[in-house]
């Protein structure tokens, strides 16, 4: 039966990745006449190259779309004042089919091929390890727009990230839960075989108790569970005040149901940035009502940069950006910003002037490069509130309040 | 109480395996065929349930969109499963006698035929999960989770029993040739064995998403490893051990979930298959004899 899987997944892959490909083509073609087209662009200056390396098909096709939007939008706004340095900015995009192999090899021809000076990408902690590790060999920054997991930027010195990491999303939620609530009897639910879900459990665990806060009962479950009820009974029988669930938000669907089905209502709960989609709104958007999630964003966070993104997103996409576009999108400002004030053209000119970034204003909130090359930010906690996520407070001891 | 609550669960979901378990059972007993499409037979009447419930009123006409909505799922899986014996087995059982060999062909259709419909499936429903509208309070479901899964099993024991349809498929489970030469249709038995199969799974797979909220593409290949495993530990071929293999397997993995072991729900269910294989090669009702189904 083990064997008929593989079989399955495998073949699944490859026809979404034939799919994926159909569905991104179009798209590519008239970006690109319109960059070489844009009137603003002063045609005798060299553009600056950038490589992009994105899941533009396969599995994580949507996370890679919405982040080569943001990147987009970044790289249009940059060009129509002039470029940086004079320079207009060209992306080369390349797609790795959300597939580790294919990363190795994109990110090898954008470095030899296309010589270009910076890397933008990826989604995917995963991906993004592959790829940090040939930018650092070569000797070629890097910023991953979504990659949370700890160990990315530990691959060297030239591999930076604009969101937060698992382990500070965690400890995050704890200080929210305990500080800010005051909540002190905790529950936790998570899958136990997904590395983010049971990464966020432990970092909140271990945070919650150093706060105060007492662990009253933990459930795990295995991803491909859907029937929560008798996990639901037992915490709720050992009465905690909240339910920490750092879950994707296709199982939150059913637990949130069982859940309010079984006496705990959506108020109980408490998430991660796994939550942050659509559907979770649409299918169980009355169940969650009134519950919190750390967040990297929220439609209506009240700082400037990042109305201004929201209003020039809707405009071009005609929809709300997600939290991936938004990274995407500071990715890149970060990237043009870090080069504008670099003292030289080459990658390691661009690589210390990434590495001094202090208080660069994003569509995200206020971003500083710590020691580590991750982004020292505030995060966000999110609430649903009839039916939509709702900005409620941000929380980070050392980053700037907005 | 803690116990009790996780026994009625497990009673509602090991109904719903023995549901899927049937159509397992009912295809070997007759062909010695592991029909692997079966579990996305289960799957394409989740969604088809889906979209019929939703086109009914969903929420807002409970009791129409629900035994509508079930009703199309069947009529619909019903004939999927007959096109696929028809595509897939059928022409495999007459043309390639005596030159395929006729165990591990069908076998291996049977996994295409699986992979074929996962992937039509995620073409023409996205890869999305979707939330599946509820009709009726949890408890409630559960109840009649209970209920429809044994009146339609007992239903089914009557007519495998009692009909000369039941009568003809159990003729066919002993010597299909032999069948054939005292008159019975047997092309026609197996047609209306996989869509008596089809209809059932059709039947869990709405329950099962009414209760457990979402549909989507691969969802069959959880399900439809449970209830193979089902089938197998009641004794495959045998309608009464798919019931008792689906239940024992329902309350098994609740009662996992109550230890602090949750994620080795799939280890416990295998090492029971293993265990009993080892006692009871047939299965749990299995019977080494002949007649099957």
């Amino acid at each position: 039966m083990l064997g008929r899987r593989r079989w399955v997944m495998a073949i699944v892959a490859l026809g979404a990745s034939a799919l994926g490909l159909f569905a991104c083509t179009p798209k590519d073609a008239p970006q690109k006449e319109a960059a070489g087209k844009d009137p603003s662009i002063p045609a005798a200056a060299e553009p600056w190259k950038v490589g992009a390396y994105l899941s533009l098909s396969g599995a994580e096709t949507q996370f890679g779309i919405e982040t080569k939007e943001g990147i987009e939008l970044a790289v249009d706004e940059v060009n129509k004042k002039g470029g940086v340095k004079g320079r207009p900015v060209k992306v080369f995009y390349e797609d790795n089919k959300s597939n580790p192999q294919e990363t190795n090899n994109k990110v090898l021809q954008l470095i030899t091929r296309d010589k270009v000076v910076a890397l933008l990408g990826e989604v995917a902690s995963s991906r993004s390890t592959i790829g940090g590790i040939v930018a650092n060999k070569h000797k070629i920054p890097m910023i991953t727009s979504s990659a949370t997991a700890p160990e990315v930027t530990q691959i060297g010195p030239f591999v930076f990230r604009v969101c937060f990491t698992d382990d500070t999303q965690g400890q995050m939620g704890a200080e929210f839960v305990v500080k800010t609530m005051g909540k002190k009897r905790i529950g936790i639910l998570y899958a136990s075989d997904d590395v983010y879900s049971s990464g966020l459990a432990t970092q909140f665990r271990d945070a919650a108790k150093k706060l105060g806060g007492e662990i009253v009962v933990e459930k795990s479950f295995i991803k491909t569970e859907t029937n929560f009820t008798t996990y639901i009974n037992e915490i709720r029988d050992a009465k905690p005040e909240l339910v920490y669930a750092p879950i994707y938000y296709n199982a939150m669907v059913p637990i949130a149901r069982q859940a309010k089905a079984a006496g705990m209502p959506g108020s109980m709960f408490v998430g991660g940035d796994g939550w942050d989609a659509e559907t979770l709104l649409q299918d169980a958007g009355e169940e969650m009502e009134g519950a919190y999630f750390t967040n990297h964003y929220a439609p209506d966070v009240p700082w400037p940069n990042a109305q201004a993104f929201l209003k020039a997103y809707k405009e071009r996409f005609k929809r709300d950006p997600s939290s991936l576009s938004s990274l995407g999108y500071d990715s890149a400002q970060l990237l043009f910003d870090s080069m504008g004030r670099a003292k030289g053209d080459t990658p390691e000119a661009i690589r210390d002037a990434i590495a001094e970034t202090k208080n660069f204003a994003g569509a995200t909130g206020t971003i500083t490069i710590d020691p580590n090359r991750n982004a020292d930010k505030s995060i966000v906690i999110v609430q649903i509130k009839n039916k939509k996520f709702t900005y409620f407070a941000a929380v980070n001891d050392k980053a700037q309040k907005p | 109480m803690k116990i009790l609550n996780a026994l009625i669960t497990g009673l509602a979901q090991g109904s719903m395996i023995a549901l899927v378990a049937l159509g397992y059972t009912m295809v070997y007993g007759i062909l010695k065929l592991i029909n692997f499409a079966h579990s996305e037979v289960f799957m394409m009447g989740a969604f088809i349930g889906f979209f019929a419930i939703t086109a009914l009123g969903g929420k807002d006409a409970p009791v129409l969109a629900g035994v509508g909505g079930t009703l199309a799922a069947m009529a619909f899986a019903g004939l999927l499963g007959m096109i696929v014996e028809r595509i897939a087995y059928a022409p495999l059982r007459t043309r390639g006698k005596g030159k395929a060999n006729t165990r591990v062909t069908p076998l291996v259709t049977a996994l295409g035929m699986s992979v074929l419909l996962q992937n039509l499936a995620q073409l023409l429903f996205t890869a999305q999960y979707r939330g599946y509208p509820q009709l009726l309070p949890i408890e409630d479901t559960r109840k009649v989770i209970f209920i429809a899964a044994f009146s339609v099993m007992s239903a089914l024991w009557f007519v495998v029993h009692k009909t000369w349809m039941g009568k003809a498929m159990r003729a066919l489970s002993v010597n299909i040739e032999a069948a054939r030469l005292m008159g019975i249709r047997t092309s026609r038995v197996i047609s209306i064995t996989f869509i008596t199969g089809s209809v059932l799974a059709a039947l869990g797979a709405v329950l099962y998403c009414l209760d457990q909220s979402q549909v989507y593409p691969t969802m069959g290949v959880v399900i439809g490893n449970r209830a193979f495993v089902a089938a197998v530990i009641g004794g495959i071929g045998s309608i009464p051990g798919a019931m008792l293999g689906g239940l024992l397997i329902g309350i098994i993995g609740e009662m996992t979930k109550l230890t602090a072991y949750s994620g080795l729900q799939d280890v416990l269910v295998f090492t029971a298959l293993i265990a009993v294989l080892l006692v009871k090669p047939t299965g749990l009702l299995g019977k080494a004899s002949i007649e099957k189904v």
